[in-house]
């Protein structure tokens, strides 16, 4: 699949917004924020920055984008359109929540209200990913791993980013700064899993049950039908050769989580200060940086079943 | 409204194609053009059309495929276009509900007044049934010549899909695959006709007829009815092939 420039920094900026989100939501409701009172509020407008920037650059690639506001309207039916009624829903949300943090600390009801920011956090990430877990032509979309590897890389580039934060404004703690190394390990664990699942799957569909052909023996392409490109060719047959997604995928997991988790793990050792916010922060460069080449692969690599018709022996 | 009608429609109006018969001319496809061009989802864009590298819009496109191997193999003419299926993916993710599935006949349209152009609907259709008009910014897609079908300034005889208007011998049939006794669903019960990736389950309404596979010299002719003949000797079975030329 085509792999779309807005779309790849959409979801792995909101994704690490939302689970920036979502963590500070949990530690305002379960009272665990960092100390000093403007660490977190901080990171909530680093989250959102994050979260709009992506949700914006997502109409990018709209044919018409002023008429974007009628996708909020299918969500009976579409995950495209119950993730812009969640993103909808979660940003005042979120910008209540924040307000309460930041000027009425006092006050106990925007702790509540926290719980409300990460559930709405974590469904928008799911809904993202159903979007493409649920196009059966694209198997390397439509797999079990793909809702669990968005959810799980959200949470981890959140958790990242959590930290710098926190140690921007003053120190992590050692629980916080395990739970991300956990994170990071839950994120590659799954990633890998996933690029074993697809790289072992086969599609159910083949040129012979695309063309129905089977019957009289094995199907091959003879010619197209027109010499020129079209946009299911350049829309569905993008290919990424062998040798380069390999070692793309070995970018990925570099960057996305090996530097990471070294620098989480130096930062733990300097304890607090500025060398190990420092850290931290080329940790979160580092890991979207990682994600961006993750979530180009998952695009380039994904093979759509149109491709049977043009000459693709399996998807 | 892009959730998919409750009720299975009372008509399912949809094409059977014969790829026993289709030569592979491309009349239906330039033919589908042309109509459409002024139809209801006109323009079919092309961009670059007298350049170097002419791509544009079309709703129907004729493939070649190699089936089988050496005297056994068909070379086989293959036009793909929407099958208006009754498990219309491309239907239910859309957003706006640009998207729909006419409850009364089944086809599947596009309105292009709420279209978005996010092309989602063109990922989830496993069959490359839709098209992204680059200058118009919104998808497209075979509309079953909706504006031919119940057109009544056409003569009756014309109120078919261009295609089927157009194609020289007789490979495209259009008629109510809903309706057991109509001509379609008689022609796909008698030819076997067949669902394109049945896996996928999008229940396509169009059928496709399968090429009649041509009598080789080694195939033993069908015994008449109600006789089960297995001849004992090499002699009965000289016999037997003499009698069942
Ligand atoms: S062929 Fe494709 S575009 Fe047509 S109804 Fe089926 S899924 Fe939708
Ligand atoms: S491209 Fe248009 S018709 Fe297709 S899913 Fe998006 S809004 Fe709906
Ligand atoms: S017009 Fe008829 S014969 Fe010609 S390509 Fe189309 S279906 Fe085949």
């Amino acid at each position: 699949m085509h792999p779309a420039y807005s779309v790849i920094y959409f979801t792995v900026a909101s994704g690490a917004g939302y689970g920036l989100l979502f963590l500070l939501g949990l530690q305002a409701a379960f009272d665990l924020l960092p100390v000093n009172p403007w660490s977190a509020p901080a990171s909530g407008l680093f989250a959102l920055a994050l979260v709009t920037t992506g949700l914006l650059s997502s109409t990018l690639h709209l044919g018409h984008k002023l008429r974007a506001w009628r996708a909020v309207t299918q969500w009976r039916s579409s995950w495209l359109s119950r993730e812009g009624v969640l993103a909808l829903i979660g940003l005042p949300v979120a910008v209540a929540f924040l307000y309460g943090m930041a000027f009425q600390n006092d006050a106990g009801w925007w702790r509540a209200l926290g719980l409300a920011v990460a559930m709405l956090s974590a469904l928008t990430v799911h809904a993202t990913a159903m979007i493409y877990a649920s196009l059966k032509p694209i198997r390397h979309w439509n797999n079990p791993l793909t809702v669990p590897g968005y959810l799980l890389l959200a949470l981890a580039s959140g958790g990242v980013a959590d930290l710098a934060m926190d140690a921007a404004f003053g120190s992590i703690t050692l629980a916080s700064g395990l739970l991300g190394l956990a994170l990071l390990a839950a994120g590659i664990a799954v990633k890998r899993g996933y690029w074993r699942s697809v790289d072992a799957g086969e599609a159910a569909s083949s040129p012979e049950s695309a063309t129905g052909l089977g019957a009289i023996g094995k199907v091959r392409l003879l010619e197209r039908p027109h010499t020129e490109e079209n946009y299911l060719l350049k829309e569905m047959g993008y290919q990424v050769a062998r040798r380069h997604a390999t070692r793309l995928r070995l970018v990925a997991q570099v960057l996305g989580f090996l530097v990471p988790a070294l620098a989480l793990a130096l930062a733990l050792l300097l304890g607090g200060g500025g060398l190990s916010a420092l850290a931290l922060f080329l940790a979160l460069a580092a890991m979207l940086a990682g994600l961006l080449v993750e979530r180009w692969l998952f695009f380039a690599e994904a093979k759509h079943t149109v491709m049977l018709y043009y000459g693709a022996g399996r998807v | 409204m892009t959730s998919l009608p409750e009720q299975p429609a009372q008509r399912r109006l949809g094409l059977v194609i014969d790829l026993d018969t289709c030569v592979g001319c491309h009349a239906c496809a330039t033919s589908c053009k042309e109509w459409n061009m002024g139809g209801v989802a006109a323009p079919l864009t092309d961009l670059d059309p007298y350049g170097a590298k002419p791509d544009g819009v079309w709703f129907n496109r004729v493939h070649g495929f190699e089936a089988g191997e050496g005297g056994a193999g068909r070379t086989v003419h293959f036009p793909r276009s929407c099958l208006h299926c009754e498990n219309a993916a491309c239907v239910t993710v859309c957003p706006t509900g640009a998207s729909y599935k006419r409850a009364e006949d089944g086809i599947v349209l596009v309105n292009e007044d709420l279209c978005i152009g996010c092309k989602l609907c063109s990922w989830a259709c496993p069959y490359g049934a839709r098209e992204f008009d680059e200058a118009e910014g919104v998808m497209k897609k075979c509309t079953l010549c909706v504006d031919r079908i119940y057109n009544e300034t056409l003569a009756e005889a014309d109120r078919k899909p261009a295609c089927v208007m157009a194609c020289p011998t007789g490979a495209r049939h259009f008629g109510d695959l809903a309706d057991e006794g109509s001509e379609v669903s008689r022609l796909v019960a008698a030819r076997g006709g067949f669902d394109l990736m049945p896996e996928l389950d999008y229940r396509p309404t169009n059928k496709y007829l399968p090429p009649r596979m041509n009598a080789s010299p080694a195939a033993v002719p069908p015994a008449a009815a109600g006789e089960a003949i297995r001849p004992e000797s090499k002699f009965l079975q000289w016999v037997d092939r003499l009698f069942s030329r």
